[in-house]
């Protein structure tokens, strides 16, 4: 009949709501299956070929590659490295990072709850490496941990008639160096994340700590510490993740990418060399799936253990 | 504002597990399946009638395109003296011309997508496998070239106007595919000015090079050796040179082939041996941890006498060279009297690798290339304007030449016959990779030279052992 409105059941509303909701969520999960998706996929596929990248019908090998990763030295010493970072990088950055943040924030010695004198001017300067590209770091760092006399480090030791120390030529400090650096570029950002985390914990509690007649140190952990702790736990995830990503700062800094003598090398750089270098690009995607499984063991095991209780306020 | 803070945090929690989503591996996703099915049912390639002119018979209307790294040579000799020489005798054919600093990274998608270039320049860093390229049949034969006429004189061929060590350089898998164009003589390297200056000599025996570093070392005036200790291989290159010295070219060779026992020979031993002496005693402080660069500077501000390196390095430092540093070098020195490589022997090898891709749209016109580069006037106009030898044959005679690439030059045709090299680091890049980190270890003085060759005789028997890694002798 003309002129009946056709009824407007909620079945009809449903419908048009899961269309508007589908209209906005096919192009982002389309391109995240094309781009993210895809990828992964195809590197379970080639870490079953013995494809050396430039033939058009790679042979199938089942799991050979992974037999032989087994027996590979010097990928296992890359996990040791990153299972070293994944240990010691979230621990060292988040302990200097709250240390600065709580100067900036709360460690000051004048009345009241504030930063030392000068805490927007170093809130600046610490934000700095962060800014820089890490090639960028990686090279400037070369030349500050530099074994003569133009390195920064070493050279008003040769002026002193001291031995220069080897930074990064010396395989038994070679790690920690790499190490420092890392921590060196991260602790910036998060000085400013607890920062920002910290600003936003009631002045009050500080106050009435300190009429209780609390010293900076219980402020430090009585208070802010756990007030803080969901911010710090993301912290901790994202520098986890950064342990297990590392690249950039190894492959360019050291010797022989990742040494002297596999000194520094990560599971990455080791796909990489692999890769691109060696040219078997089914091996290296066969450790590209053993990194894979490891990040997403730390992804559960990080989840697991974030699960706590929050302090509301 | 009691009410938000938690938001925030809600946010952050969840930008959090967003990260979590996207994990480390980026490596993986930069890889691209390779187009399966394809290979082999290509359409053949063009042809042209076959004339004296034309001996190949390339197409003469079909366009074809050059790649070239553009690295320590950079590209300027293929745009001004191959690709003229080319077009002056092939007016019609179109020369696309490319340069790149990554090779690998240009062409792999194109090799892997089935459209390549016809001529590459498969060199630098960034070059792609030779090995993974011959496994694949990528590469076209050359065999032909060799065959063809040569471009100054029909009645001579190709084959006869190169170095016989470029042909088999160029061999893999007993057919010759690779044009190995440029010739490299190593040597230990130093500054005429400076030895003159101090009335120190160029070292004849082994006795008389420690006796050399010593007096150096006494003298205050520099130190007496270096080498690019980030780059151990510019230390075992000259190791391994001393191993053939003492105990003839088959200690290259075993190595090469990857026989068992090959790095425990007694030269081996004995020429390392030799080397870590140098390294504990004279080498230039700090020396580990420079690059090549550093310690060649080191060397043009006469902070240190001598380093050893390859024929290239006038042309890398000319730049930073003083204008009298008088750029010389001098082989290798005897070890003792019963060497089994008179004094005089060099490590020289043509290098700067050029193929013709076989699955490409037009592989006679990069051979033909090839032909007009391994002339006369091809070669030499390279050699004066890029500062290196060729591999043809007295293409650098009447040219004018650099005073480093001069005594270069004198060394190698010195040596005569008696000329050495080694091809692992080509066909087996890992155990290039493991060689140098274990020389390194070496001349730092961590690793001695029985751990030092049972450590690589064990990458190399792990090689040996690997089906996937192509296997190559000599």
């Amino acid at each position: 009949m003309s002129g009946t409105a056709r009824p407007a059941g909620p079945n009809r509303v449903a419908f048009a709501r899961a269309r508007f909701i589908a209209g906005f969520l096919a192009l982002p999960v389309l391109l995240y299956l094309i781009y993210v998706i895809s990828p992964y996929a195809q590197a379970f596929h080639i870490a079953m070929t013995n494809w050396r990248g430039v033939s058009a019908s790679p042979a199938f090998v089942g799991l050979e590659n992974f037999r032989r990763l087994l027996g590979d030295g010097v990928f296992w010493t890359a996990v040791g490295h990153n299972g070293l970072l994944l240990l010691l990088l979230p621990v060292l950055t988040i302990a200097i990072a709250l240390f600065f943040a709580f100067l900036l924030n709360a460690g000051g010695s004048g009345g009241g709850v504030s930063g030392v004198a000068g805490s927007r001017f170093y809130r600046v300067i610490f934000f700095f490496p962060q800014v820089l590209a890490v090639a960028i770091v990686a090279v400037l760092f070369q030349q500050v941990l530099r074994p003569d006399r133009s390195g920064m480090l070493n050279g008003p030791l040769i002026a002193l008639g001291l031995r220069p120390v080897g930074f990064l030529s010396d395989p038994r400090l070679a790690f920690w160096s790499i190490l420092a650096v890392l921590v060196w570029q991260a602790v910036g950002f998060y000085v400013v994340l607890f920062s920002a985390g910290m600003a936003s914990i009631p002045r009050e509690m500080y106050e009435a700590a300190q009429i209780d007649g609390a010293g900076r140190a219980q402020m430090f952990f009585r208070v802010t510490l756990p007030l803080l702790w969901d911010t710090v736990q993301v912290g901790w995830i994202y520098l986890g993740i950064a342990a297990l990503d590392v690249f950039a700062i190894v492959w360019v800094m050291t010797a022989e990418h990742g040494g002297p003598d596999h000194s520094t090398t990560v599971m990455a750089a080791e796909i990489y060399r692999n890769a691109f270098q060696y040219f078997k690009f089914g091996y290296a995607s066969a450790m590209g799936v053993v990194l894979f499984f490891f990040t997403v063991a730390f992804a559960v095991a990080a989840l697991r253990l974030s699960r706590r209780e929050r302090i509301e306020f | 504002m009691a009410d938000h803070p938690l938001s925030r945090r809600e946010l952050l929690r969840s930008a959090a597990l967003a990260g979590l989503l996207l994990p480390a591996a980026g490596a993986l996703s930069a890889c691209a399946s390779p187009a399966g099915g394809g290979g082999g049912a290509a359409s053949p390639a063009p042809t042209g009638p076959k004339t004296a002119a034309n001996p190949l018979g390339i197409a003469e209307d079909r366009p074809f395109e050059v790649v070239i790294f553009d690295g320590g040579y950079g590209d300027a000799y293929a745009r001004t003296i191959h690709e003229p020489l080319f077009t002056g005798k092939h007016g019609k054919v179109q020369i696309k011309h490319t340069a790149t600093k990554e090779i690998a990274k240009t062409l792999q998608p194109r090799f892997a997508g089935g459209n390549p270039p016809e001529f590459i320049n498969n060199s630098g860093d960034n070059a792609m496998d030779f090995g993974a390229l011959a496994q694949d049949g990528q590469l076209q034969d050359l065999t032909e070239l060799l065959d063809a006429p040569s471009w100054d004189d029909p009645n001579v061929k190709v084959r006869d106007t190169i170095l016989p060590s470029a042909v088999e350089l160029g061999t893999y898998d007993g057919k010759y595919c690779v044009l190995e164009y440029a010739n490299t003589v190593w040597g230990i390297w130093y500054s005429k000015k400076l030895f003159d200056d101090n009335g120190w000599q160029v070292p004849k025996t082994w006795d008389e090079f420690t006796a050399l570093c010593e007096k150096i070392k006494k003298s205050g005036e520099c130190a007496p050796f270096t080498y690019a200790g980030k780059h151990p291989f510019y230390i075992y290159e000259t190791i391994l040179t001393l191993a053939a010295k003492i105990g003839g070219v088959d200690v290259l060779k075993n190595i090469d082939n990857l026989q068992p026992g090959a790095w425990k020979a007694g030269a081996v031993a004995t020429a390392a041996g030799a080397f870590a002496e140098i390294g504990a005693k004279y080498l230039m402080e700090g020396t580990e941890g420079l690059d090549h660069i550093q310690t060649q500077t080191a060397h043009n501000k006469y902070q240190v006498a001598m380093l050893p390196c390859g024929s290239w390095l006038e042309n890398e430092q000319k730049d930073s060279t003083p204008e009298d540093f008088g750029y010389a070098m001098f082989p290798l020195p005897s070890f003792s009297g019963s060497d089994a490589l008179p004094y005089g022997t060099v490590h020289s090898r043509p290098g700067e690798e050029y193929f013709v891709a076989a699955k490409s749209a037009n592989p006679r016109a990069g051979m033909e290339y090839m032909r007009a580069m391994l002339s006369k006037e091809g070669a030499g106009k390279f050699s004066e304007l890029v500062s290196a030898l060729t591999v043809v044959k007295g293409a650098a005679e009447g040219r004018t030449l650099t005073p480093g690439l001069e005594s270069a030059a004198g060394a190698l045709s010195q040596a005569g016959t008696n000329v050495t090299y080694f091809r692992f680091r080509q066909w087996y890049k890992e155990l290039h990779d493991e060689v140098a980190a274990a020389t390194g270890q070496l001349m730092a003085g961590r690793l001695k030279v029985d751990a030092w060759a049972d450590r690589i005789q064990k990458k190399s028997d792990e090689i040996k052992d690997d089906s996937s890694v192509k296997k190559f002798t000599r």
